[in-house]
């Protein structure tokens, strides 16, 4: 096609129009180029549109049980019954030591902040790649789909946790009034998730091999937190390293807060929090390394 | 003096496809490039190469080199035939990615038709999905609130706003798309090839809104096929070729230098054209009109018996051929498929691998015409041709009637007239 003779561009082609342009003051300006290097991630974007985290966490929330029979239910019967298993093997059988509190309560208060740890990771690793369509077709933070996967999985910690007070109800324990520091652990809970999610989400848009890691992941990492046995049976210098694991700190800090078992917060809280921030800064670092490059490679 | 709306200088963008492999001298080069391919590319991962996966792939410049300005309040057609760049340019001004070089400034806020109802959810109801889709495209809740009722009353669900939208019949359901998406009132509108849904009615509808989308000093970009409606809606067209600017001008100007190159795609071979959708197991190679009436003559009039021949590469199982049939300004005039059977539809397999659609009278009236094929197989698009061939039609008569050209339309039927009177 190079027969047909390029006109002179822009402006000046048009037709018979004064071509003084001006820049509008009154108008946000948004450039949009080549992205190279690291940068900040998008989080002033993303809080213009918190609404949209809201509405999204809320999707997740209205179709994760529709279809289903138990409903709702299933955030319950999930840790639940992974309590009565731990509860009859590692309990019963197995004899593993808990902190002098009876097994089952001991177990499922570490399943609940668990659940939703491992909820988070799977549904946000996969929050991208099953939103694809909306990402090639429309502009928005991508930082809202993992995080708002990992928002939504709240509720069904919620509903787990009910029934977590019910179990020490049964068992006639009551919160030791270290409860006050329990906000902080579903915090840490959550500054985990979201850290390993958006790390895992951003790669696997990338990498599906992650998908197929995922699961393997999850059953890794819950044998190597102290859910169906008790950290103290480690030795001191070692149960700091085991900080390293920040879901080893809120499941400790779960227990300390809600059943007074285990040891007050010491060096190992400090090791869990410093790793999940490291986890979660580097994870926002990373994916909006990777954002721009979402919509031509999925 | 005007405010400036969208500025891009030397915009370009690179694609990675796949395919062309690297070819090995050894088998050790090809055992230790596969040993360390894996870490070679999670290094390029971790330094934040997007392709890091696509390295030794063929690239593509989707767009090359763009440049223009657009002042505010302007409605700006951009056309171009398939793989041009026009969907790249508004994916960049959209923000969905980044131009590989360039950039490109844009004043003000920017909402984009770029497909409706992605984001909708058929388990959520007619009013959830007004809500989340909303917010999708950048409005605010409590915006959303305010125009609810005229969505609803523009998408003509009222009925069903509280059903889940996958009971919705598909034309509710992109009225309702189309009504969410066109009730955004940004500063700077994107529109991509969206006015195609719905019935004639609501098209017209939908027409009307951009229209007065158009008229209210909104700066407006819109991609389409329909030159008519681009003439009807724009004053000025860039028209994309090969990834770059070949004409920047009034809408007129940028129809008739695109009407121009589709006549130039015409005579090149169908197989080596690129501008194509679809899997490619089965590739439309060839296409051709013959008017059977007179012999094999590739002269039509109206009137004339004619063959229309499709050629494939391939015989895939469901195999099937559509042709839609527009005229010299891109509206569809009249489309066949082979899927719907005919009692007077016969298999042919020493034909050769090709469809042969016959036509005992040609209804359209003298004019240029384009035909895009699709060919469907396995239950999926296997290729997809814009202008696979033209035909022009001559004056002829339609049984015994002259027919000759008009502006107005350009198809005619067999009639007869029952007269008061005799002149």
């Amino acid at each position: 096609m190079d027969s047909i003779d390029r006109q002179p561009r822009g402006v000046a082609a048009l037709p018979g129009k004064d071509n003084m342009l001006v820049i509008p003051k009154n108008l946000p300006k948004t450039r949009r180029q080549p992205s190279t290097g690291w940068a900040w991630p998008k989080l002033r974007e993303l809080w213009e549109f918190r609404e949209l985290l809201f509405f999204f966490a809320w999707r997740d929330i209205k179709v994760r049980y529709k279809q289903t029979v138990m409903g709702a239910s299933w955030a319950i019967i999930q840790p639940f019954f992974t309590m009565v298993i731990f509860s009859l093997f590692f309990g019963r059988l197995a004899k593993i030591p808990s902190d002098g509190v009876p097994y089952p309560v001991f177990s499922y208060a570490a399943l609940v902040p668990w659940t939703f740890f491992a909820n988070a990771l799977t549904q946000a690793s996969n929050s991208l790649v099953f939103s694809a369509n909306m990402i090639k077709k429309i502009y928005f933070p991508r930082l809202a789909l993992p995080i708002a996967t990992v928002l939504a999985g709240v509720i069904d910690f919620a509903l787990a946790f009910i029934v977590l007070l019910g179990i020490m109800l049964y068992y006639g324990l009551a919160p030791t009034i270290n409860v006050v520091w329990l906000p902080f652990f579903l915090l840490l809970a959550l500054v985990t998730s979201l850290g390993v999610g958006l790390w895992l989400s951003a790669m696997n848009v990338q990498f599906r091999d992650v998908r197929y890691t995922v699961p393997f992941l999850a059953q890794a990492w819950l044998f190597v937190t102290p859910i169906a046995y008790p950290s103290s049976m480690l030795a001191e210098p070692w149960r700091t390293v085991y900080g390293l694991n920040p879901m080893a700190g809120v499941v400790e800090g779960f227990r300390w807060a809600l059943l007074g078992s285990g040891s007050a917060p010491g060096p190992m809280l400090i090791v869990s929090v410093a790793v999940a921030l490291t986890l979660f800064v580097s994870g926002l670092f990373y994916f909006r390394r990777m954002e721009q490059s979402f919509a031509d490679v999925l | 003096m005007s405010n400036i709306a969208i500025e891009a200088a030397g915009l370009s963008k690179k694609y990675f496809i796949g395919g062309a492999r690297k070819s090995y001298y050894r088998l050790t080069d090809q055992l230790t490039d596969t040993l360390i391919a894996p870490f070679r590319r999670a290094g390029n991962l971790l330094r934040g190469q997007a392709a890091g996966a696509a390295e030794l792939d063929e690239t593509i410049w989707a767009l090359k080199d763009v440049s223009f300005q657009i002042k505010s309040g302007e409605v700006v057609g951009v056309i171009g035939r398939n793989g041009a760049g026009k969907s790249t340019l508004l994916r960049i001004l959209s923000g969905i990615t980044d131009p590989t070089e360039g950039y490109t400034d844009i004043y003000g806020r920017v909402g984009s038709l770029l497909e409706v109802g992605t984001g909708f959810h058929p388990e959520l109801t007619g009013r959830e999905n007004i809500y989340l889709n909303g917010a999708i495209l950048g409005m605010r809740k409590a915006e959303i609130e305010r125009k609810l009722d005229e969505i609803v009353a523009f998408a003509e669900i009222d009925k069903f706003l509280d059903t889940p939208v996958k009971h919705y019949s598909s034309g509710m359901y992109v009225r309702l798309a189309f009504s969410v998406a066109a009730h955004l009132e940004p500063e700077i509108l994107l529109v991509d090839e969206v006015l195609a849904v719905g019935d004639m009615a609501f098209q017209r509808k939908c027409l009307g809104k951009m229209d007065d989308v158009a008229q209210t000093g909104r700066t407006v970009l819109f991609v389409s096929h329909n030159m008519g409606l681009l003439q009807m809606l724009c004053q000025r067209g860039i028209f994309l070729n090969e990834g770059a600017i070949t004409t920047d001008g009034t809408i007129s100007e940028a129809v008739d230098a695109y009407l121009q190159t589709l006549e130039q795609v015409k005579s090149q071979d169908l197989s080596k054209r690129t501008d194509r959708k679809g899997l490619g197991q089965v590739r439309l190679v060839g296409a051709e009109v013959i008017n059977s009436s007179n012999g094999s003559s590739s002269i039509l009039k109206t009137g004339d018996a004619a063959h229309l021949i499709f050629h494939v590469n391939a015989i895939l199982p469901r195999m099937v051929c559509n042709i839609l049939i527009l005229d010299h300004l891109g509206q569809s005039i009249v489309g066949f498929g082979s899927a719907t059977h005919g009692p007077e539809d016969s298999f042919d397999p020493e034909g050769g691998l090709r469809f042969v659609c016959e036509l005992d009278e040609i209804l359209l009236l003298p004019g240029r015409y384009r035909v895009n094929v699709s060919i469907i197989g396995d239950n999926r698009l296997q290729d997809y041709v814009e202008a696979a061939m033209t035909f022009d039609v001559g004056p002829g008569h339609l049984r015994g009637r002259p027919a000759s050209s008009t502006e107005f339309f350009s198809v005619s039927m067999p009639h007869r007239w029952r007269l008061p009177l005799k002149d």
